[in-house]
């Protein structure tokens, strides 16, 4: 049983100018444990995608189910991190990562002892009790996953969780990411419209193309974690990327 | 790419003052031009209240006496705390009622759809203006001053309070929505502390709106007050005192300002410095 099942999925948005179709009769399944990314030009509906198994948007028609539930809401079993970081900036970093454990009524000494795992995990121990604006984007990423990882979510949403920050400290990111998913493995849903990116992080990379929003090829990446310098700059890498590099640019 | 052009402009227009108040050494001359401009402002009032040759207007040195002479008799002490008292009423009884409501307007479009189209109303409407009706319903009392007051910090507070709901980062509310926050915890949690920047913008407009209706009110009709002390006074030519009251006024409203300003920094420390 796949964890994610995305079955016949269409959702269509009414605007002003009239209908958009974001996604076209979609399905993906997606196993325990695996990390997914989802690559595609923008309007390849790959965010409505990550919304719909978040529980932030609903489907227009067809099903989407997690651990064999069908989606009615947000929920704690689905991390998500946004783009845009979204800390809440009157908190710590300490307390931004308790949120989510205060909702679950988790005792104070145990959320205190679990937020700092998770800030040590992401590198951030030393900045526990700095507010969001005196971190810099990568920290504060970085604050967000811990947040998300903390509520020990089954599923972990990344909307393009490292598009607003520089290259060096993207793939700096991406390394420290994976690093964290291989201490405490989850099922990883990532979007990005980076190429590179999308074959370094991934076990399968699902190609998208847009208007209507589709899956036009999966690409798996039979390449073992840990991976590294050696893997990034190795031949068998440059191939699978350039296959999601054709996939992406030049589909009809 | 707007951005990156209009990036030049902006900086040749900033750069006089900018580098002044870059460093420290500019900081501190900052400072002793405000000392410098006082005197100079105290040096011309004093220059042409004597070169007009006008008994009527006073140099300092009248209105330093007559202040002296208003602390000895007392009368200014009352005077202040019944003005002090009405402003402080009115406004904390507004801005108390205008929390709550601008919450529930940009939260419940029900609220929003039954509260806007008054609010925007009244708000056109200088407080002033309704003076002469509440006078005559409410009488001349402290409870019509109160009213009229209340009324203005009202207005000015709820409409600030309303936008800051408005404008809270949907980002921020799905990203509780996500860690498993219901409505009430994200009201709560996440709109309360977001619009608290918003709130304290329309507090320090709405204590501005105090005092200026308050000073209006008590120049109409009042026994005691700092506006009924000015009035008096004017009766009697004594322009001298009308400064005091001037004075007074503008002092007591600068402080609680200040304090104002003391609070919203102290409560709303997270936030990025633009």
């Amino acid at each position: 049983m796949p964890l994610i099942s995305i079955k016949n999925v269409t959702k269509v948005y009414n605007t002003e100018r009239g209908r958009t179709v974001s996604l076209d009769n979609v399905s993906l399944d997606v196993e325990q444990g695996e990390f997914i990314t989802l690559v595609g030009p923008s309007g390849c509906g790959k965010s409505t995608m990550l919304n719909l198994v978040g529980g932030l948007l609903m489907p227009t028609s067809g099903q989407v189910l997690v651990n064999d539930e069908p989606v009615k809401g947000p929920g704690p079993d689905r991390g998500v991190i946004f783009q845009q970081y979204a800390l809440f900036p009157w908190l710590t970093a300490q307390e931004n990562v308790e949120f989510g454990l205060r909702l679950q009524k988790v005792p104070k000494k145990e959320r205190a002892e679990r937020a700092m795992h998770y800030l040590s995990l992401v590198g951030l121990q030393d900045f526990a009790n700095a507010l969001p604006k005196e971190l810099s984007g990568g920290m504060k990423q970085r604050a967000a996953i811990a947040r998300a990882y903390a509520v020990h979510p089954s599923v972990l949403l990344m909307d393009e969780p490292f598009g607003a920050l520089d290259a060096l400290t993207r793939v700096q990111m991406q390394d420290d990411l994976l690093e964290t998913w291989e201490k405490e493995k989850r099922t990883v849903v990532f979007i990005t419209h980076d190429v590179d990116e999308a074959v370094y992080l991934a076990s399968r990379v699902v190609v998208m193309s847009p208007r209507p929003g589709r899956i036009s090829e999966i690409i798996d990446v039979p390449l073992a974690y840990p991976r590294g310098e050696e893997i990034r700059l190795s031949p068998e890498f440059a191939e699978i990327r350039a296959r999601v590099w054709r996939g992406v640019h030049h589909h009809e | 790419m707007t951005d990156r052009k209009a990036e030049p402009e902006a900086l040749t227009m900033a750069t006089p003052t900018a580098i002044a108040e870059d460093t420290e050494k500019g900081e501190r001359s900052l400072k002793g031009l405000y000392v410098i401009t006082f005197f100079l402002g105290i040096g011309i009032w004093t220059l042409s209240a004597v070169l007009s040759r006008n008994a009527l207007i006073p140099t300092p040195i009248d209105v330093v006496a007559s202040f002296a002479e208003l602390i000895a008799n007392g009368t200014l002490w009352g005077h202040t705390v019944t003005s002090l008292s009405r402003v402080t009423t009115g406004f904390l009884l507004g801005v108390a009622l205008a929390i709550p409501a601008g919450f529930l307007m940009g939260w419940y479009w029900l609220a929003r759809g039954l509260l806007e189209p008054w609010i925007q109303f009244f708000r056109t409407i200088p407080p002033l203006a309704l003076i002469p009706l509440v006078i005559v319903i409410l009488g001349i009392g402290e409870t019509a001053k109160i009213f009229v007051i209340f009324l203005a910090a009202f207005l000015s507070c709820v409409l600030a309070t309303f936008q800051g709901v408005r404008n809270v980062d949907i980002t921020l509310i799905n990203a509780a929505r996500v860690l498993g926050a219901k409505d009430f915890t994200i009201f709560t949690r996440v709109v309360i502390p977001a619009s608290t920047p918003f709130i304290f913008v329309g507090m320090r407009v709405a204590l501005g709106a105090s005092w200026a209706t308050l000073v209006a009110s008590e120049l109409i009709a009042a026994p005691t007050g700092l506006g009924r002390m000015m009035q008096q006074a004017a009766q009697f030519l004594q322009t001298d005192r009308i400064v005091v009251g001037i004075i007074m006024i503008g002092a007591l409203g600068f402080i609680m300002d200040r304090l104002l300003l003391l609070a919203e920094r102290r409560l709303t420390r997270w936030q990025e410095t633009r």
